[in-house]
């Protein structure tokens, strides 16, 4: 089984990992993304999640699509929140289960990667001084290490 | 030469001060003629020279050739995650 969503509630990681469980599964593997408090050394007090929610709901199912084929995963759940997010609170969760562990690691690294490179999702920062800035990971070093 | 009316987001939607901003093109032009079309617009000229284009909902190639009932929609850098 597989699912990918674009949610506005906060996301229950305990939950995806019970979608994914089976008998038949040893591994469970799970990313939670969450909102950190500093970026580019600038003191960060919240983040607007923007979405082309049309083409961005494609993306990830593609992405999904090409997780399980990769690497034969029995189930794959992603979770991306938008809308506006405090400090540590879930931005993504990704859970995915197989028989063994390597597939099951391997695979939310690759649907975490994915996400980062084409699926269309912004971030508007909130510094604590007031000012805001959309997040440009093409000319940000810290950005692009994730 | 048609109108399409191409969709933008984030940081692109704050520059130009809309989320739609509306193109010249003819059948059949490519995704660069697009770009080169946007470049000319006093509209867009807060905008990057260059840009991701996507196509009903897909990325497209600069050489992607357009329909007039096409989604359109430049897409900034993607920051999700």
């Amino acid at each position: 089984m597989s699912r990918s969503s674009l949610v506005s509630r906060p996301i229950d990681a305990a939950s995806l990992i019970a979608e994914v469980s089976g008998d038949d599964r040893g591994a469970v593997s799970l990313f939670v993304g969450t909102v950190r408090d500093t970026n580019d050394g600038r003191p960060v007090d919240g983040i607007d999640y923007a979405s082309y929610v049309e083409m961005a709901e494609g993306e990830l199912a593609r992405i999904v699509d090409e997780a399980r084929e990769r690497f034969g995963v029995a189930a794959l759940v992603v979770e991306h929140r938008i809308g506006k997010l405090g400090l540590g609170e879930a931005s993504v969760g990704i859970a995915a289960a197989h028989a063994h562990r390597g597939p099951a690691l391997d695979s939310v690294r690759y649907v975490i990667d994915e996400i980062k490179k084409r699926v269309p999702i912004w971030k508007l920062e909130h510094y604590t001084d007031g000012t805001r800035n959309w997040v440009d990971p093409t000319s940000s070093a810290s950005e692009a290490r994730g | 030469m048609s109108i399409v009316t191409v969709r933008l987001f984030a940081s692109y939607a704050d520059l130009v001060g809309s989320s739609t901003i509306d193109v010249p093109i003819r059948q059949g032009d490519t995704v660069s003629d697009l770009l080169d079309n946007i470049r000319s617009l006093p509209a867009a000229s807060t905008l990057p020279a260059i840009a991701r284009v996507a196509v009903n909902r897909t990325f497209a190639s600069d050489t992607t050739r357009l329909h007039l009932e096409d989604e359109i929609a430049l897409i900034p850098p993607v920051a999700g995650g």
